[in-house]
């Protein structure tokens, strides 16, 4: 079973086919449904592909599927292929079913969009690229997937392109996404010149051929792209941004799948990471940490509650760096499926408030929702515990696999990771808090709360003044600033929406089975993924009672962040300025920073390059064009359209023919 | 004297038979079925042509075309198994070389034929002789292809080139037809006597005109003086560079390209083009390959000189027809640069580049005619006075007004006919060579032959080349795309039918699955080796 892993990618491929035939003409909802059905198919296929890899002796569940042979010129031979072992089965798994449950989702939340048909469209090509960026079992079919997922990303984010804050956000994320392409490109060019081949297998079956040098090098362009991706320092600027795109994207691609396949890439390349210097290895993790700490404190300000969600995205996209960079790569594999259960699921449950709320984003405008949302609250309470680190939520086992891998690496940087896993259950709570609990905030009863509205009036303010900085908050600004009005009761979301949070809850519920710290013989990932690692797996060098105290220590940071959030947000002792930092809300301002130096000097370093272009090299190219031109013209004097001047061409051709021959000739 | 003749009558004794040269009918089988279904074809209209509907030669046709191409299939498994052999006492080669390219000749045969169909019932040309020309150029076509012997390559060229030139002519009530076909018979039989005059000089310095006795022949270098041989390869050059339009023998080009038939024309830009590159490759390659040193300067300056100026004359065009026939001249510049290769890649660049081209050629000239019967029939009382005009790049622009194939009928075309748009965009894009179809690996596969072979100034130039044909293909595109600003009135344009339909569907379906997926044919083209069996 495991020869139908082409089945896999093929799935979403004919729904997005079908679609862009007769995706208008099949209208709402059966083209959504179609997408649908695509999805599910492909997660069945994945399945039984998992069936048939359990199956084989655990060595041999490494299955490469030849499709045809792609670029057959010389020695760059590039088949498009795919390998089915433990981990890209893990990946196709997981993106399979959260997408599908997203398709089913979108169902409900695009409904009466006009471009219905075309969102599906997008969404199945998106899911197709990915899978091809995980199946693939060379480094250009996977680079292939990930310019596709890019494109995807780009077309998804400006889905709403009427919007001139949408449009400019999906271009951020594009521009951004280049700068790590380039070094993903650079890598692929590197590996290539070093190995000869860039087929995963060949690579990693002798690793001996490079110098760590040139691993190191290759290594550190592949976290260059990895950055970009994963929306990591320094390339995290447009995560926050490409909010602007519907929900279910956000939860798809910008939280679930698109944004892990960083990660992906640096656990599938582990025997190269495993042969470069161990600083790179460091840089890795010390990247991670920096980006966890930094989205965490950008989190706890934020007003809008897609922003918040995306930034937390940032941050445990982080800790995911950090497992990979101190060598636990289980652990960054768990933590990415069981992140992609519980913030999926809470950006689902943000589309099902903001659905209910009149598309209204800003958390200051809600409050006691609880009771008018009931379903909506629940799940998105269990994603809460889920991504806060609370036992016995599936968050608490794959954070805790990180920081131990932390311990085990470097004390510093596991106190510093502690923190910012304090930080997550802190302003996850304060979301929570501000979402469901409390007095309203809005309709009727926005009045009562006088206290309430003056700061968020200061914190508009603060958001204009950054706005003056960069163009693409305007939007965000005239979000939080407009004051609307809930006419009615908010009121829930319909079944199709609604199906997917409770499965989705589920999973964030139980997914820590997947790998239990208890005895050997519960690390069910570690030991199916081993085939895929080559033994790069750091092993944990300390006994198993400071294991129970780390994890003792991680609960406790975990209940200290909900407890601090309980008093400054249900109980108020103190004024929540104290905490919402200016600082924190610019995100430290370092995306002012880069727009204002873009803007500023760069922007006149590249008016003189665009000079140079357009005196220097376009000169050169309409130089030519016209030469052209003007030689077209000057040829067609000879076209007279008399035979006799055509035969005395043929003539005069023969001619210098034979005069060249004849003097080559020996007679 | 009288001695040898009585032992010669004393061997034809009633007791002793003649010995025939044994013939292998199974190769024969696709040149049987193009010439025998040429000739049934005719015999079948003369006696019940009236019984049966002008649909029916097109369908015929379609079929012989289709059975060609199967029986290529069929040779090529053959050829596979028992290795390339030869036939008629070694007069035709069997070897999977020529059975490519009566594959293709084939396929081209079944899409024009299709083609023709919709074009005679628009112009009101009754009667099969369209078709049976066809199946008989075709015959031509693959004789040239599987030639072992100078002789029958000469007679392949004509009996391909006379049937076309009729076909230029076949619209009779077009002057502009009429002078195509003049044009191009009076030049071709010009350049047919240098050819001619060429092999008699190979004839006289080696003493055969088989292909296989000259390559041993110069190979054991025991010729002492090459004069006759050189001279010889000059002359045969000039017939070929003829065939293939190679700059400065491609003056009819254009002027025939814009009078003939469209379908003609399709079938002229790839069938006819293929035969005359199988000639050049199969002569000049594999027979003349030890004198590689000689002739290949000469086909070095002839690509540069083709792939410039046809790319800078077809720019300078505003009339669609005469730019795509300028810029299938640039093409053929490009596959000579994998000729010069004279290597098995060069050989296999060349054949993919061909039958990329086909395609393209095929589909692109079907949408031409369709739009050109589209706006005949929007300004149909202007379309007379044109028609008395002669072709010239200098008188082009006089008419170009009321020209049906002018560049100004194409702006806007994309609103109004978005499918058919995209379809030629894809062919567009192919000929620039645009990745993800079958141009950019026809251009990828040429040029890396020609590095490979040490060429890389070629290899340079040729890449400079795409890049400024490609602005030719940008002009159109833009021209399709950009919303129409005069012309207000909506083009008459029909719904295509079914079956021009196809043909521009399937040539778009191979233009981009052999572009995303090059691997298969070029695999066919790298096993396609010529093989000059005795």
């Amino acid at each position: 079973m495991e020869r139908l892993v082409w089945l896999i990618a093929l799935m979403p491929l004919i729904g997005f086919a079908l679609l862009l035939v007769g995706g208008r003409r099949l209208g709402e909802p059966r083209a959504g449904l179609l997408a649908t059905t695509a999805t599910a198919a492909s997660f069945v296929a994945s399945v039984l592909v998992f069936i048939g890899l359990l199956g084989l002796e655990g060595d041999e569940r490494s299955v490469t599927f030849t499709l045809f042979s792609w670029v057959p010129a010389g020695d760059l031979s590039v088949d498009v292929s795919f390998l089915a072992d433990p981990l890209s089965i893990t990946m196709a798994l997981f993106i399979t079913g959260v997408s599908t449950l997203i398709h089913l989702y979108s169902l409900g939340y695009m409904h009466g969009d006009e471009n219905f048909s075309k969102f599906f469209i997008y969404l199945n090509l998106f899911v197709f690229s990915m899978l091809i960026l995980v199946l693939s079992d060379n480094l250009l079919l996977t680079f292939l997937g990930w310019e596709g997922v890019g494109v995807c990303s780009y077309l998804l984010i400006s889905f709403w392109f009427g919007d001139e804050a949408n449009a400019s956000a999906g271009k951020k994320a594009f521009v951004t996404n280049r700068v790590g392409d380039f070094g993903f490109m650079v890598a692929i060019f590197l590996t290539f010149g070093a190995f000869g081949t860039l087929n995963y297998n060949d690579i990693f079956a002798d690793t001996s051929v490079v110098t760590s040098t040139t691993a190191s090098a290759i290594v550190l362009l592949l976290i260059l792209g990895a950055a970009g991706k994963s929306a990591q320092l320094p390339l995290y600027v447009w995560l926050p941004d490409a909010m602007a795109g519907p929900t279910p994207v956000s939860a798809l691609i910008h939280a679930a799948t698109m944004v892990t396949a960083g990660v992906y890439l640096l656990v599938r390349v582990n025997p190269l990471l495993a042969v470069a210097d161990g600083w790179v290895l460091d840089i890795l993790a010390w990247i991670g940490l920096a980006t966890a700490l930094i989205a965490a404190t950008a989190a706890i300000a934020q007003r809008d509650i897609k922003k918040v969600l995306a930034y937390s995205t940032i941050s445990q996209l982080g800790f995911m760096f950090v497992a990979v960079g101190v060598g636990s790569y289980t652990a960054a594999i768990f933590h990415m499926i069981t992140h992609a259960f519980f913030k999926a699921l809470l950006f689902l449950g943000s589309g099902s408030v903001i659905h209910a709320m009149d598309n209204e984003q800003n958390m200051s405008r809600y409050g006691g929702l609880a009771k008018f949302l009931p379903v909506t609250a629940v799940t998105f309470g269990i994603g809460w515990l889920a991504i806060a680190g609370v036992p016995p939520f599936s968050g608490f086992w794959s954070k805790d696999e990180i920081l131990a891998g932390a311990w085990n690496n470097n004390k510093l940087l596991w106190a510093l990771l502690l923190f910012a896993a304090m930080l997550t259950a802190f302003y996850m709570s304060r979301a929570v808090f501000m979402t469901f609990f409390g007095e309203k905030r809005w309709g009727a009863g926005a009045g009562n709360s006088s206290e309430n509205m003056t700061e968020t009036d200061e914190h508009s303010a603060a958001d204009v003044e950054i706005s003056s900085a960069d163009d693409v908050e305007v939007a965000d600004t005239a979000n939080i600033g407009a004051a609307k009005t809930v006419s009615t009761a908010p009121h829930e979301s319909p079944p199709t929406m609604l199906m997917p949070l409770v499965v989705l809850a589920l999973l964030a519920t139980v997914a820590g089975v997947l790998n239990l710290p208890f005895v050997k013989s519960t690390h069910f990932l570690e030991k199916w993924l081993e085939p895929s690692l080559y033994h790069n797996e750091a092993q944990l060098g300390f006994a198993g009672g400071t294991k129970w105290v780390l994890a003792a220590v991680a609960i406790v940071a975990s209940f200290a962040g909900i407890w601090i959030a309980v008093q400054f947000y249900l109980k108020k002792v103190a004024p929540t300025r104290l905490v919402e930092l200016d600082i924190f809300a610019r995100a430290w301002r370092y995306d002012e920073t880069i727009t204002k130096v873009a803007g500023g000097p760069g922007r006149r370093a590249f008016d003189k390059i665009a000079l140079f272009d357009r005196r220097g090299v376009d000169g050169v190219v309409n130089g030519v064009g016209s030469l052209v031109q003007t030689g077209g013209h000057w040829l067609r004097q000879f076209q007279t359209g008399k035979v006799r001047s055509y035969a005395l061409g043929i003539a005069l051709g023969a001619v210098i023919l034979l005069a060249y021959f004849i003097a080559r000739a020996s007679f | 004297m009288m001695v040898a003749a009585g032992e010669i009558f004393a061997q034809i004794s009633p007791s002793t038979l003649v010995p025939t040269p044994s013939i292998d009918w199974e190769a024969l089988v696709p040149y049987l079925l193009l010439a025998g279904g040429g000739v049934l074809l005719l015999m079948i209209f003369s006696l019940v042509g009236k019984w049966l509907s002008s649909s029916f030669a097109s369908y015929f046709t379609f079929a012989i075309g289709l059975a060609t191409l199967g029986s290529s299939f069929a040779l090529w498994r053959r050829i596979g198994d028992e290795g390339a052999t030869s036939t008629l006492s070694g007069m035709v080669g069997v070897d999977r070389f020529s059975v490519f390219i009566t594959g293709l000749i084939g396929a081209v045969v079944a899409l024009v034929a299709l083609l023709s169909h919709d074009y005679i019932k628009r112009e009101r040309l009754w009667g099969t002789e369209l078709y049976v020309l066809l199946l008989l150029s075709a015959t031509g076509g693959v004789i040239m292809a599987g030639a072992n012997d100078l002789i029958v390559l000469f007679l392949g060229l004509e009996v391909l080139s006379i049937a076309v030139y009729v076909l230029a002519a076949m619209h009779l009530r077009r002057s502009t037809s009429q002078e195509a076909g003049m044009k191009y018979f009076v030049l071709g039989a010009f350049s047919s006597a240098f050819f001619l005059y060429g092999v008699a000089l190979i004839y006289g310095a080696v003493g055969s005109t088989k292909l296989s006795y000259i390559a041993d022949f110069l190979e054991a270098g025991s010729l002492e003086k090459d004069g006759l041989l050189l001279g010889g390869f000059a002359l045969l050059l000039v017939g070929m560079f003829f065939k293939i339009a190679a700059v400065p023998f491609h003056a009819w080009t254009p002027d025939v390209y814009q009078g003939s038939p469209t379908p003609v024309v399709a079938y002229m830009a790839s069938a006819v083009k293929a035969a005359g590159f199988a000639a050049l490759l199969r002569v000049f390659v594999a027979a003349f390959e030890s004198y590689q040193g000689d002739w290949q300067p000469i086909i070095y300056v002839i690509a540069l000189l083709t792939m410039f100026a046809g790319g800078a004359m077809a720019i300078v065009q505003t009339d669609v027809k005469r730019m795509l026939a300028y810029s299938s001249i640039s093409h053929a510049g490009f596959i000579l640069v994998g000729v010069q290769a004279a290597t098995d890649d060069g050989v296999a660049a060349a054949l993919f580049y061909l039958a990329a081209y086909a395609a393209i050629a095929v589909g692109s000239f079907a949408i031409v005619g369709m739009v050109a019967a589209g706006a005949r029939d929007s300004n149909a009382d202007n379309t007379g006075e044109s028609m008395g005009e002669s072709m010239a790049d200098s008188t082009a622009d006089s008419n170009e007004a009321t020209s049906e194939n002018h560049i100004a009928i194409y702006r806007g075309l994309a609103k109004n006919r978005p499918v058919l748009s995209a379809a030629f965009m894809v062919l567009l894009l192919a000929q620039a060579g645009v990745p993800f179809t079958t141009g950019f690996f026809a251009k990828f596969a040429i040029i890396s032959a020609a590095a490979d072979a040490r060429s890389f100034w070629l290899a340079v130039f040729a890449m400079i080349s795409a890049v400024i044909s490609a602005f030719i293909y940008l002009r159109l595109l833009v021209a399709m795309y950009l919303p129409d600003q005069q012309n207000t009135s909506e083009s008459s344009l029909e719904k295509p039918s079914i079956l021009e339909g196809t043909v521009v569907a399937l040539t778009v379906a191979f233009t981009l699955a052999f572009g995303i997926i090059p691997g298969y044919l070029y695999d066919l083209t790298q096993e396609a080796l010529i093989a000059l069996v005795p």
